[in-house]
């Protein structure tokens, strides 16, 4: 298993298209990945999931992956919220 | 299992069915506070100058002796008490019985943002109320990743990887007139030790997102009859893609369990594989479920039947 922590600097936080690219990345990965805000854990493969973190400018959150290419995954998942979801 | 944060705004805004009738009237300001243990104090003693071991960091109840002693207090006594009450960092006071606080204690809540609430319920009822709330709040929480649908009053918590077809079943199942709690993310409480309640995040409830239609809302679509807020959970089950030579439950004898919360739900795996009716399944799974709970176990029954069938046809042949 492999997390990382990030913080989201985008303004309008993560409503539905940076949700949309979110997941959109993370199901090119075969592993499971998992988005944690406050304790609260999502599945990073779920748009409504992800929505439902209510993730707002600001937020710390902790992006985990299990599985295979785990490592690929987080660090390319990490840098696409770092870059306030410009691919 | 984890705890999420409890903050005041929480007691007004909770809407579980348990309404404490709580009106903020000062210390708006302090509403984000976080409330840290869920015990109540009464301020009798601190009004009457007695500070000492005063909880400060729980909910203040302001009851009808409370109110009156104040009353009996002149301005300058009073300006006295709330100097010193004020000074720690009261988490908030609730006044009951309707009674309202009076202009100085309202200049004095604001100022140190201190939420204030006024609630019509009686002192002693309204402690059991908050009582049970906040042992709700409180109580261990863990989110599954799963569809939770009330089945004929039954709730069924839909488990699978996904793609395998949660949503989808889910949908048809409403189709069908059952009601969708929550979908993909379950929020799940252990209430008291026999009883695990499930919600859906509050911000996207009763959405639900459709490969190849986008996010829907079930209750526009659907209407008021095909949602409901939260239902406790009774029965787990597990879409798994059909698996050429894995064995599946065909008596239904034995009864599997999965656990949530240390707490055994009654579980059943139900394979999946095009052509086959899932949602006919679920509902038939859940009939039984209520079948079982009043004591009638279709499987042990058949079973026993055609044991006694074969003992007296036994019988019958050495007669």
């Amino acid at each position: 298993m492999i997390e990382r922590e990030v913080l989201v600097r985008s303004d309008a936080g993560v409503h539905a298209r940076p949700a949309m690219m979110f997941v959109r990345e993370a199901m090119k990965y075969p592993c499971e990945v998992f988005i944690i805000k406050d304790n609260v854990e999502a599945n990073g493969k779920s748009i409504m999931s992800v929505l439902g973190l209510a993730i707002t400018s600001g937020s710390r959150l902790i992006v985990r992956a299990r599985g295979e290419n785990e490592e690929s995954a987080v660090a390319k998942l990490v840098s696409l919220i770092e870059n306030d979801f410009k691919n | 299992m984890h705890a999420k944060k409890i903050f005041v705004r929480d007691l007004r805004d909770d809407d579980s069915k348990i309404d404490l009738q709580m009106e903020l009237v000062a210390g708006k300001d302090g509403l984000g506070k976080e409330i840290t243990v869920g015990d109540i104090n009464r301020p009798g003693l601190g009004l009457a100058g007695f500070f000492d071991f005063f909880a400060y960091d729980r909910i203040q109840i302001f009851g009808l002796g409370e109110t009156a002693f104040m009353r009996r207090l002149s301005a300058e006594q009073k300006r006295e008490v709330f100097e010193k009450f004020f000074s720690f960092e009261v988490l908030c006071c609730v006044f009951t019985h309707n009674e309202h606080p009076d202009e100085m204690f309202v200049e004095f809540a604001n100022r140190y943002r201190v939420p204030t609430f006024v609630t019509r319920h009686r002192t002693t009822r309204f402690i059991s109320l908050l009582t049970h709330v906040v042992e709700e709040f409180f109580s261990p929480l863990v989110v599954m990743h799963g569809t939770l649908v009330d089945v004929f009053g039954v709730g069924v918590l839909l488990m699978g990887k996904s793609g395998v077809g949660k949503s989808e079943t889910a949908l048809e199942l409403i189709e069908r007139g059952h009601r969708l709690v929550a979908d993909d993310m379950v929020e799940v409480r252990k209430i008291d030790e026999s009883l695990l309640m499930g919600n859906g995040s509050e911000i996207i409830r009763h959405h639900m997102e459709i490969r190849g239609l986008g996010i829907i809302n079930v209750r526009d679509i659907f209407g008021i009859r095909s949602i409901r807020n939260r239902k406790r959970i009774e029965m787990v089950v597990l879409l798994e893609e059909w698996a050429e030579g894995r064995e599946y439950d065909r008596l239904g004898i034995d009864e599997k369990r999965y656990t949530i919360l240390d707490l055994d739900v009654p579980f059943i795996t139900v394979p999946v594989r095009p052509g086959r009716n899932i949602p006919i399944i679920i509902e038939t799974a859940a009939l039984n479920q209520r079948l079982k709970k009043m004591g009638v176990f279709s499987a042990r029954e058949l079973d026993g039947r055609i044991q006694n069938w074969m003992r007296m046809e036994g019988e019958r042949s050495n007669d």
